[in-house]
């Protein structure tokens, strides 16, 4: 069992993981992207950065996994970020098409210089974990939209990263595809208590899915406010048309409208 | 389905008029597809043969197919002896132009100062055309040999470059960020990424490398005449032209355009057989 399972304590409990500090991200001297973003995510946190397109959502996860650097401020791992400690799902399921499911879970890995044998356990687990052990050797190709959107994941949580970063992973997916896979997304996380960053621009999604959701305004890219989701996991359907999740909606529709402002 | 129904019993198995048309249509497609081609083929020769016949054309100047069949016939063993030549040239050709259009695409790929300094010169040995380099070739290239695979293999390494150069910097911009995100050295993202990525596009310029080489051989051959080395089929083709043997000349003739054709399909199979298992363009389509 290599895949660890990580308690999740209550919001307020929880020892920090990662740090964003005064960031700035400008794009060709005018477009402020980010503007003074501060974060601070917890172990266990499922965070949702929500915002209509353009408020730099998909900036600060770029700035978070390494791919840009901020144009001031820095990103802080508690003790240091090591190779692993990040997992990504990407909108698109991003699978090397001349690759099986298998060999596509193995990437994390083999890019450690890690042989299938060694990790070939960890493969197997991830992929019962999302459901697709069936589907070791299958191509991308003949896989629906949603099963190579769970190989993404699978990949993502095969290293045991501290943190797993998503942006929009399931925006392309057909609604019925999208609240499967975010049943089953919160099912895996109360399995192996990830950290999770998902960006969408659903409240619904949002307040389904995560206990903090910070709101992001546009123009400039900024972080407006935060609403916590306090209501218990698992969440399952139940919840989805409870009065409870009626009113964590109301409350971060409000918030996302003030983020719009006139924009909207 | 478990809709064991009266219903759903009464159409299982059943296909409508639509898809039995189809089906129809796509088998007369299938035959016609080889058929065709054949009766063409089958005609033209008659044509050929009574219009010989019809006007009395003397052999020396259009013989008729029975001669050119007896010419292939009669002259089999020297025919052989010179497409095994051409051929040898050809495919030695196109190996290098393999290995020093890939080479060269993935030198470029790693490093943009060797590319900006060198593809110009790439480009315009490419546009140079090929005839008007070879005599040139072969007065500062003592072997023959070494001339006409050089001529061939200059000819047929551009469309592999060019088009190795394209899949090496087609590979889709999120897996790129994910191989940047798992740390993945230049030498990973190579082998594991650009690599498989660039093997459509290498597998097209190849198809068009392999047609090439051929080119370029039969150039050369034309070029450089023989000399102790034997002769390939372009060569006879130019002698039986000097003899008046027009029949040969057309022998030799359908025998380099059947390595023309046995080329480009050992490169379609081998291009499908790489392609099947994951790349769209080896995708049966549907509908
Ligand atoms: N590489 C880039 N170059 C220039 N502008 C960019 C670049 N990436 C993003 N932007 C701009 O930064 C802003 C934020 O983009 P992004 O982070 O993609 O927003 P979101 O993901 O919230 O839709 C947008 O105005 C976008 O046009
Ligand atoms: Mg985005």
């Amino acid at each position: 069992m290599a895949v660890r399972h990580h308690d999740i304590l209550p919001l307020g409990q929880r020892p920090p993981l990662l740090r964003l500090n005064h960031v700035d991200k400008v794009f060709n001297g005018d477009v402020i992207a980010l503007r003074d973003m501060n974060l601070q995510v917890n172990q266990g946190d499922f965070i949702s950065l929500l915002g209509p397109s353009g408020c730099g959502k998909s900036t600060a996860l770029r700035i978070i996994s390494d791919l840009m650097h901020p144009t001031r401020g820095k990103v802080e791992w508690e003790g240091g970020q090591g190779q692993g400690d990040l997992g990504v799902v990407f909108q698109e399921p991003t699978l090397m098409p001349w690759a099986t499911v298998a060999q596509n879970v193995w990437l994390p890995f083999r890019l450690q210089g890690k042989s299938y044998g060694e990790v070939k356990d960890d493969v197997l687990e991830v992929l019962r974990l999302v459901g697709l052990e069936k589907f070791l050797n299958a191509y991308p190709r003949e896989l629906s939209g949603g099963m190579k959107m769970r190989v993404s994941i699978a990949r993502a949580i095969v290293t045991n990263p501290r943190l797993i970063l998503m942006d929009e992973p399931f925006a392309a997916l057909d609604e019925i595809t999208r609240h499967k896979l975010n049943n089953d997304l919160l099912t895996l996380r109360s399995k192996i208590g990830c950290t999770v960053i998902f960006v969408t621009h659903s409240v619904f999604e949002s307040v389904f899915l995560s206990d903090r959701i910070v709101v992001m305004a546009a123009r400039p890219g900024r972080v407006l406010s935060e609403v916590t989701v306090d209501a218990p996991y698992p969440r399952d359907e139940a919840f989805r048309t409870s009065a409870e999740y009626a009113g964590h909606a109301r409350r971060a529709s409000e918030a996302l409208r003030e983020a719009m402002g006139e924009h909207a | 389905m478990s809709l064991a129904d009266d219903r759903s019993l009464a159409l299982a198995g059943t296909r409508d008029e639509d898809e039995i048309r189809r089906a129809r249509a796509a088998r007369i497609e299938r035959l016609a597809k080889w058929a065709l081609p054949v009766v063409i083929m089958g005609l033209a020769i008659l044509g050929w043969a009574w219009i010989v016949t019809a006007n009395e054309i003397p052999h020396y100047i259009l013989p008729g197919p029975d001669r050119v069949w007896d010419s292939l016939v009669n002259d089999w063993g020297m025919l052989i002896e010179a497409a095994y030549l051409t051929g040898w040239i050809t495919l030695a050709a196109l190996v290098m132009a393999v290995v020093g259009g890939a080479g060269l695409a993935i030198l470029f790929n790693q490093s943009k100062m060797l590319e900006l300094s060198f593809y110009p010169y790439a480009v315009i040995l490419q546009v140079t055309p090929v005839v008007s380099i070879a005599p040139l070739i072969f007065i500062y290239v003592d072997s023959k040999i070494a001339g006409m695979l050089l001529c061939a293999w200059l000819v047929a390494f551009f469309p592999v470059l060019s088009s190795t150069t394209l899949g090496l910097n087609s590979v889709d911009h999120n897996l790129r960020d994910l191989f940047r995100i798992y740390g993945a050295t230049r030498w990973q993202r190579l082998r594991y990424l650009q690599l498989p990525s660039a093997l459509p596009y290498f597998l097209g310029g190849l198809k068009i490398a392999g047609g090439l080489s051929l080119i370029g051989a039969v150039v050369a051959e034309l070029v450089a005449g023989t000399g102790g080395i034997g002769s390939g089929l372009a060569f006879r083709i130019q002698e039986a032209g000097y003899r008046l043997n027009i029949a040969r000349m057309f022998a030799a003739l359908a025998l380099v355009a059947a390595m023309g054709v046995f080329i480009f399909a050992a490169l379609s199979v081998l291009s499908h057989l790489l392609l099947r298992k994951w790349h769209e363009s080896a995708l049966r389509k549907e509908g």
